[in-house]
């Protein structure tokens, strides 16, 4: 192959010369290049391996179809893969690699599976290593397959994302794409024109002819300035639409230059789409079709005139439609020699013209190529079957065009089949959305600018915009219909193939229909046609044309597979955009925690927020942090931050009634100024959370949450109001952030809260425990409550977030004298389990009703509630339910092990039960631990087998291990 | 992605929105039998066409309402809050 730079012409710019490398050999193009002209201008002939076979390649294509030209761009983490060499834009110092090949596309270890070829044909694999099983295989077989390799670091870049609301979208700058911007906007309708390339005009910029009397490409340039100019008019170039969804919305990827971030992931919802995403040629199959040298004759065209380079010297082109004549006038006129033009068809205008001209044309098909590393001669029979070999080293093909229906097929359109011009074309529309031009099965430039101006007309009248007329664009073509005879493939001996990216054939299509993978579908999966990155944008519609051949059907009975969002590959990292890493899901910090951390904290998350597991000093355990902390809270003092508490309030002359039926126990006979423990279930009686409520005033309550079930709490509140109970006169407002909270437990809790400063009576007799009171605590405006989550005389200080910091100082500085300690969860949640304290969501689950940690008193109650009605079904009532238990080894030694189960001694089979809390407790010097036993409370003092392989034995107790009668509690 | 014109808010992204499924279940008193109370916990509708269904505006005005979808096409029919009459049945 002798392919060549044009001495002039082309968008590249000759004063900007850039250097480049592939595989490792460096290169020079020009800027306005892309990776794959730059390659052809320097004849390198072999661009990739393929697939399966790993047969030397080269560039079939000049777009997004292009199936061949797969790169690795770049080193280390910013690695990008499986790029199409056809994409990607020439920059200096551009490092390119072929991906499926080893050490280099031109010799490629992996090319010996070509010698095997005949013995690993589609299926192969599956019919091969089914024994032992595939299991045994699969993992060598998959590191054989796959394409490029991703680096295993963090990808550097960075990625974006926008949202865009508009009047009229454009997909496709094309000539119909232009033709309808040019109306739209001239109408005044806000227009996003998106164009792939990095310039407007498609075919305008290559393949030549005139609009309203001036060049094209002249057209075109005059028009994308107007554009740029225009306020209302958003023009993307460098952006994919690689998907359509419901209520028109489409996701665009626009890539960006220049610039630290990579991609921009758009998602636009337009009233108006229009799209002209134009058409792809179809190669023609017939023996050897993949010899490096043989491309589109559509790509052969732009190369010449976008790019300046000649592909090879003598050119045979192959086809079976008019389409391709134009390519032998301007190849000429490049300095190129036209070997042969064989044309499937036996007579077309096309052809006399072409013979008139002096071309030799050919009437038949090619049944073989020659040459070694690329195409050196196409072997022709002619109608009356004579063979001969035509000396070329660069073969144009054209099968002819399939409209690019992807979006429209995903917009939810559907497609017929057109016997005339043998494609698939959209025909009826679900969405606010019109298909022009090549993309409507409307080829010719008249036809495109016709589509696109009239789409665009049409839009504005619906949108009601009212505009002067705007001329239609007007082109010197007749726009014909396409004149085509099908050819699907050319019977001879050698591999044709259909699929290039994935190494699909005509013979196993037919392999295929043999085995009775004859539905399109069961096609895809058994060949993998149309599965590569590429999703058989050259291949399917010549896949369904000869499976329909194969099997006696037409290609209208075969059908299509679905055309699958996206359009063209799509980095994940682009639909994350900037939620990754840190910012992937933000961690929520305490008003205190800059404290916290000087106090050495180890931070874990819970519920969204962190928090300190445990405060370490030098030379402890974690385990340890936790028996010192927690035996400090029993013997002096424990301090901690629990800001996270979820904070609800509940106001309204409904709102005792609200709540009476929100909890499963009564809140409404609460008098203001106390606080009750309350148990909220959903209506399948399963607890989902438990708190304490608080009554503000007559119509105000504050309900206590979970840390992690504010939000969902809060929800849960507002959805009975507004959907089941809109009659009850209840506001719900969410205030867990308003409030900050530090909390002291333990003997002198009320000591350092006194030595603090404080302006209320504290005193067991006038603040009991369940209570609260408003007033000044530590230097700030306070809300403290007398509840306890460990056992202990305790007092949650409730403040604004910002005075966190500063009572929280104070109260270490007061404590200081009693040895004040802070205390982390780990501590906090071995003190509740000495108590018995449920802790939801660690003791219960998805099964656990009220009555399964005792609380069969709800029942009693008169009124309904949530999840009443389904306590009463028997299996909530069932007696060998799990029910909340303590549990205690019978050897008094140390913490059990969580989740291990218990059963009667020396049985075996079903459990009896399991450990749901468990710890040492420093204050008992032995083991605490809580669990669900089948029937537990009936079954206290029973003695059981713990099944964790300690042979030790445990007892049934009650939940409280520690202060049952709740003197420390209280004091 | 839908756009859900939110009787508060107007329209907006399907993202912003999270649907709570069928609408108009009526909640049995506490008589109920167990029957009807399984029906009421357990069993949804599934047509192939238009589904009354509530969604909640959670980034926005977190108001329940109503939507009349159909679940072929995702065309909504009708928007409608939660104390307003359903929409005559598509003819």
């Amino acid at each position: 192959m002798k392919s060549a730079r044009l001495a002039e012409g082309g968008d590249i710019d000759r004063a900007r010369r850039l250097s480049f490398t592939f595989d490792g050999a460096t290169f020079d193009g020009f800027a306005g290049d892309t990776l794959a002209s730059a390659l052809l201008a320097n004849d390198v002939a072999i661009v990739g391996r393929s697939f399966k076979y790993h047969r030397p390649r080269g560039l079939m294509a000049a777009g997004v179809e292009e199936p061949n030209a797969l790169m690795a761009v770049g080193e280390g983490p910013g690695t990008e893969v499986n790029l199409r060499a056809t994409e990607i834009e020439l920059t200096q110092g551009l490092a390119a690699r072929a991906v499926n090949c080893w050490p280099n596309a031109r010799f490629d270890v992996g090319a010996v599976n070509n010698l095997i070829a005949r013995f690993i044909p589609a299926g192969f694999y599956y019919k091969t290593f089914m024994r032992p099983d595939w299991g045994f295989f699969e993992p060598f077989i998959r590191r054989a397959a796959g394409l490029g390799k991703p680096s295993a670091e963090a990808d550097p870049d960075q990625y974006d994302a926008l949202y865009a609301h508009t009047d009229i979208l454009i997909v496709g700058a094309g000539p119909a794409g232009l033709a309808a911007a040019r109306a739209a906007a001239g109408g005044g309708a806000r227009v996003m024109l998106v164009e792939q390339d990095p310039l407007l005009g498609g075919s305008l910029r290559w393949r030549g002819g005139e609009i309203d009397g001036a060049p094209a490409k002249e057209w075109a340039d005059e028009l994308s300035r107007g554009l740029r100019m225009d306020e209302e008019a958003r023009v993307l170039t460098r952006t994919t639409a690689v998907g359509y969804f419901d209520h028109n919305e489409l996701a665009l990827i626009e890539r960006l230059v220049d610039r630290d971030t990579r991609l921009r992931f758009w998602r636009v919802r337009a009233k108006k789409v229009i799209l002209a995403c134009g058409a792809i040629e179809r190669p023609l199959v017939f023996a050897g079709n993949d010899r490096p040298g043989i491309m589109l004759a559509s790509a052969v065209h732009r190369y010449l005139g976008q790019f300046a380079v000649r592909a090879g010297e003598r050119l045979a082109i192959f086809t079976n439609n008019d389409s391709a004549y134009a390519l032998a006038r301007d190849y000429a006129a490049a300095g190129g020699d036209i070997a042969a033009i064989i044309d499937h068809r036996r007579d077309s205008p096309a052809i006399d013209h072409a013979l008139e001209a002096g071309l030799n044309v050919v009437t038949g098909d090619a049944i073989a190529t020659g040459g070694a590393s690329s195409l050196s001669g196409v072997t022709v029979r002619d109608k009356q079957g004579r063979e001969r070999r035509i000396a070329c080293d660069a073969l144009a093909m054209s099968g002819g065009w399939s409209p690019s229906a992807h979006l429209f097929k995903q917009s939810g359109g559907a497609l017929r089949w057109d016997d005339a011009q043998a494609c698939l074309r959209p025909d009826r529309s679900v969405q606010a959305e019109r298909s022009v031009g090549a993309a409507n099965g409307d080829f010719g430039l008249r036809a495109a600018l016709s589509g696109g101006h009239e789409a665009a007309v049409a839009a504005l009248g619906e949108l009601a915009i009212k505009t002067a007329p705007i001329a239609l664009p007007r082109a010197a073509d007749k726009g014909d219909r396409l004149k085509i005879s099908p050819l699907w493939r050319v019977r001879a001996k050698g591999k044709a193939f259909v699929d290039f990216q994935n190494d699909v054939t005509a013979d196993d299509i037919d392999l295929s229909a043999r085995e009775g993978y004859v539905s399109i579908e069961h096609l895809k999966r058994y060949t993998t046609l149309g599965m590569a990155p590429d999703q058989g944008k050259t291949a399917n519609v010549n896949a369904l044309a000869i499976m329909g051949e194969a099997t006696g059907r037409t290609p209208a009975e075969v059908g299509t597979t679905g055309y699958r969002f996206p359009f063209t590959p799509v980095p994940i990292a682009a639909f994350a955009g900037f939620q990754r890493g840190r910012l992937f899901h933000p961690t929520r910090r305490m008003p205190g925690h800059a404290a916290h951390e000087a106090l050495g904290a180890v931070f874990e998350e819970y519920g969204g927020w962190l928090r300190p597991a445990c405060y370490r000093r030098a030379g402890e355990t974690p385990h340890d942090a936790e028996q010192r902390e927690a035996l400090a809270v029993r013997t002096s003092a424990g301090i901690f931050e629990s800001s996270t508490l979820g904070k609800i309030e509940v106001k309204g002359p409904d709102a005792a009634e609200f709540l009476d039926r929100i909890y499963a126990n009564t809140m409404s006979t609460l008098s203001v100024g106390k606080v009750r423990y309350g148990v909220m279930l959903n209506e399948y009686g399963v607890i989902v959370d438990d708190g304490v409520c608080a009554r503000l005033a007559d119509d105000c309550f504050l309900v206590g949450t979970s840390s992690s079930a504010a939000e969902k709490i809060a929800f849960t509140l507002e959805e009975w109001l507004q959907c089941e109970w809109p009659d009850l006169a209840v506001i719900v407002a969410p205030v867990t952030t308003a409030w900050g909270v530090v909390t002291l437990t333990g003997p002198h809790a009320r000591d350092i809260l006194l030595g603090a400063g404080v302006d209320i009576d504290i005193s067991a007799e006038a603040f009991p425990h369940m209570s609260f009171r408003a007033g000044k605590a530590a230097g700030a405006e306070a809300r403290i409550f007398r509840v306890s989550f460990t056992g202990e005389t305790s007092f949650e200080v409730n403040v604004p977030p910002a005075a966190v910091e500063g009572v929280w100082a104070k109260l270490m500085a007061a404590g200081k004298a009693f040895g004040v300690t802070p205390v982390g969860i780990d501590a906090l949640m071995l003190l509740r389990a000495e108590k018995g304290y449920l802790h939801i969501g660690g003791d219960t689950d998805g099964t656990t009703n009220a009555l399964d940690i005792g609380w069969d008193h709800v029942l009693k109650r008169k009124s309904d509630f949530v999840g009443r009605r389904s306590l009463l079904r028997p299996a909530d009532q069932a007696r060998d339910r799990f029910q909340f238990v303590g549990l205690e080894g019978v050897d008094g030694g140390g913490a059990l092990s969580i989740g291990a189960h218990v059963r009667k001694i020396g049985a075996t089979g079903e459990t009896e039960g399991y450990v749901t809390s468990s710890g040492f407790s420093p204050i008992l010097k032995r083991g605490v631990a809580l669990g669900m036993v089948k029937a537990g409370r009936l079954r206290k003092g029973e003695i059981l087998d713990l099944q964790d392989g300690s042979k030790r034995r445990v007892r049934i107790t009650d939940p409280c291990q520690y202060d049952p009668e709740g003197a420390r509690l209280h004091g | 992605m839908l756009l859900i014109n939110c009787p508060w808010c107007g329209p907006r992204g399907e993202h912003e929105f999270s649907c709570g499924g069928e609408s108009h279940i009526a909640r049995p008193a506490l008589a109920s039998t167990d029957a009807e109370w399984s029906d009421y916990l357990y069993f949804r509708k599934n047509p192939k066409g238009e589904h009354l269904e509530r969604w909640r505006h959670d980034f926005g005005c977190r108001q329940w309402f109503n939507v009349a979808r159909d679940t072929r096409t995702h065309a909504i029919r009708a928007v409608y809050r939660m104390d307003e009459q359903k929409p005559e049945p598509e003819r």
